[in-house]
C-alpha cells in the first residue's frame, strides 16, 4: 500500500467525514451535509460508501462489500480491491467473520452483531425529494416534521394498486422523529433495520449526505392501521439451498424463458448448501 | 499563524500521535462506539497533551479538530502550554466566545451555563458544538440513561443530573458531550436521556 495515505484519503478529509459521522450517530436519521471527495470511481459506483468505510476503517478490520446480497459482482469485487489496495486490510465474503460490510442495495440474511459495521451506499438520500425537488423546502419540511406529503404518496399507492407499491427504498421513521431513506434495499429488508445490535452508516457521495442509524434503535416503516406494511419476498423457495426465508433474484437461465430463483444473498447461499452437502457425506 | 512571535515550548511539539492514520483511526473508531453506545467507556490513546488536558482529551482533538473547526477553552483549560499544543497540532482557531465553538474543552463547571452553546438550528441542528468534558475522574451522580444506542437502559456516573437532563429541550437541536478522564472516554449525544436515580 505505498503511495497511498492508510485508506487512501487524506486525514483533513477523514477528520470532516469523522466529524459529520459522529453527529449522525448523534441525531439518528438526520442527513448531514459532508464535502464529498472525488473517489477514483465514478459517482454511483459507492463513493458515499466507500467515503464512509475509509474512515472508519482500521488496519485490523475484516471487511466484507456485497452489491445487492452478492460477494462477487463488479462492484463490490473492485470496492473490495480498492481498499486492499489503499488500506491493505483482510477481506472476506462470510457475514459472521466481517467486522465492516459495506453494502449495496441489501442487508444481510445472517443477523449482524454487536460491534460490526453496516455501511450502506446511496443514491438519492432525501426520502422526500421525488415528491419535492427543492432542497431548502425538503429541509423544513423535516425540521417542522411535516410528513404528510409522504403518507399522501402511500395512499396513492393504495388508491391505484390497492396496495402500496413501494417495494424498495420504503420509507421508514428513525427513532421517531427522522423519515428516512433506507437506500434502495427492498422492502424485505426493512425490519433488519430496527434494533440492530450492529451500528448503521449511510454515506451519499454525488448528493454530499451522511446519516446513521445507532445501534438498539427503533425504525418503524410507514403504513396505515388498514393497510399495514408487509416485508414481501418472491413467493418460491431459492432453487439453490432450499431457503424459503432469504429474499430471491429472479435469475432468467435461458432463451426459452426458463428462469429460477436464488438467493441474493450469496455468502448465506452457499453456507447453507456447503451445509446441506456436509449432513449428506 | 497570526503574525508576532509566539513562544513554542518543546512541549507544545510533543505529545502528537506517532502514526496519525492508524492511531487516529482507532481512537475515532472508539470515538463512534462510545457515539453510537451512550453510557460505554472507552479508550482514547496516544495523545499526551499539557497538564490539565487529560490524554483521552487530547485524542480526540488530534481526531476531530483542524483550522476549520472553531474551538472554545474554558478558563480551566486557558493556558499558554494547551494554547500551543492545540495550535501546532490542529492548528484549530481558539474563540472568545463559546457560542461560536465547534467545539469547547474544559472542566465541567467551566461549561456551564450550556445555553452558551450553540444547538444548529431546525434546519442543521448538525451545527450544535460538542463538548470535551475533562473529569477528574467519572464522579458524581448516578443517573439512568435511555435513547437511541441503548438497549434497555444504561447507568454512569454524571455530575448535575438535573442540568443533564434539561440539556436538549428542543431535540434535535442540541448538544453533544464527550467526557474524558485519564485515557478513557464516555459519550453524550443529544439523544440519550437522563434521569436521576
Amino acid at each position: 500500500m505505498s503511495g497511498y495515505n492508510f485508506a487512501y484519503l487524506d486525514e483533513d478529509t477523514k477528520r470532516m467525514i469523522r466529524r459529520a459521522l459522529l453527529k449522525a450517530v448523534a441525531i439518528p436519521g438526520y442527513q448531514v451535509p459532508f464535502a464529498s471527495r472525488e473517489m477514483p470511481m465514478p459517482y454511483g459506483w459507492g463513493t458515499g460508501g466507500v467515503q464512509v468505510t475509509a474512515a472508519c476503517l482500521l488496519p485490523e478490520d475484516c471487511l466484507k462489500v456485497i452489491d445487492q446480497g452478492a460477494d462477487d459482482t463488479t462492484n463490490a469485487v473492485s470496492i473490495r480491491r480498492f481498499f486492499q489496495r489503499t488500506a491493505g486490510v483482510a477481506v472476506t465474503e462470510s457475514t459472521r467473520a466481517a467486522t465492516i460490510i459495506q453494502t449495496r442495495h441489501r442487508i444481510p440474511e445472517t443477523p449482524l452483531t454487536e460491534g460490526q459495521i453496516l455501511v450502506y451506499q446511496v443514491p438519492i438520500p432525501e426520502p422526500l425529494r421525488f415528491l419535492e425537488p427543492r432542497e431548502p423546502e425538503t429541509r423544513r419540511m423535516h425540521a417542522l416534521m411535516d410528513y404528510g406529503l409522504m403518507h399522501v404518496k402511500l395512499y396513492e399507492d393504495i388508491a391505484r394498486h390497492g396496495a402500496i407499491a413501494t417495494s424498495y427504498a420504503y420509507p421508514v421513521t428513525v427513532a421517531g422523529r427522522y423519515v428516512m431513506d433506507p437506500s434502495p434495499i427492498p422492502k424485505f429488508d426493512n425490519p433488519k433495520l430496527s434494533e440492530s445490535p450492529a451500528l448503521q452508516l449511510f454515506g451519499a457521495g454525488r448528493e454530499q449526505r451522511i446519516y446513521a442509524i445507532p445501534p438498539h434503535t427503533r425504525v418503524v416503516s410507514l403504513d396505515f392501521e388498514d393497510y399495514p406494511f408487509e416485508a414481501s419476498k418472491a413467493p418460491h423457495a431459492c432453487s439453490l439451498c432450499g431457503s424459503a426465508e432469504s429474499y430471491l433474484d429472479e435469475v432468467i437461465v435461458d432463451d426459452a424463458g426458463g428462469r429460477m430463483f436464488v438467493c441474493s444473498d450469496t455468502d448465506f447461499c452457499a453456507g447453507r448448501r456447503a451445509l446441506a452437502e456436509e449432513d449428506a457425506a | 499563524m497570526q503574525g508576532g512571535s509566539v513562544q513554542v515550548g518543546a512541549d507544545a511539539l510533543a505529545g502528537g500521535f506517532a502514526a496519525p492514520p492508524e492511531e487516529g483511526a482507532r481512537v475515532f473508531r472508539a470515538l463512534l462506539d462510545a457515539m453510537a453506545r451512550p453510557g460505554r467507556v472507552v479508550t482514547l490513546a496516544g495523545a499526551a497533551p499539557p497538564a490539565p488536558a487529560s490524554a483521552a482529551a487530547g485524542a480526540a482533538l488530534l481526531v476531530l479538530t483542524d483550522r476549520t473547526t472553531r474551538l472554545w477553552l474554558a478558563p480551566s483549560h486557558d493556558t499558554a502550554a494547551l494554547r500551543a499544543w492545540v495550535a501546532f497540532h490542529t492548528g484549530a482557531p481558539v474563540v472568545a466566545d463559546p457560542a461560536e465553538a465547534d467545539f469547547a474543552l474544559g472542566d465541567w463547571a467551566g461549561m456551564l451555563p450550556l445555553g452558551r452553546f450553540a444547538t444548529g438550528t431546525p434546519e442543521y441542528p448538525d451545527r450544535g458544538a460538542t463538548l470535551i468534558v475533562d473529569r477528574a475522574a467519572f464522579a458524581g451522580a448516578p443517573v439512568r440513561l435511555t435513547g437511541p444506542g441503548i438497549a434497555g437502559e444504561a447507568r454512569a456516573i454524571l455530575p448535575d443530573p438535573a442540568i443533564l437532563a434539561a440539556r436538549t429541550p428542543q431535540f434535535p437541536q442540541g448538544i453533544d458531550i464527550i467526557w474524558t478522564a485519564g485515557a478513557e472516554a464516555m459519550a453524550l449525544p443529544r439523544s440519550t436521556r437522563v434521569e436521576a436515580l
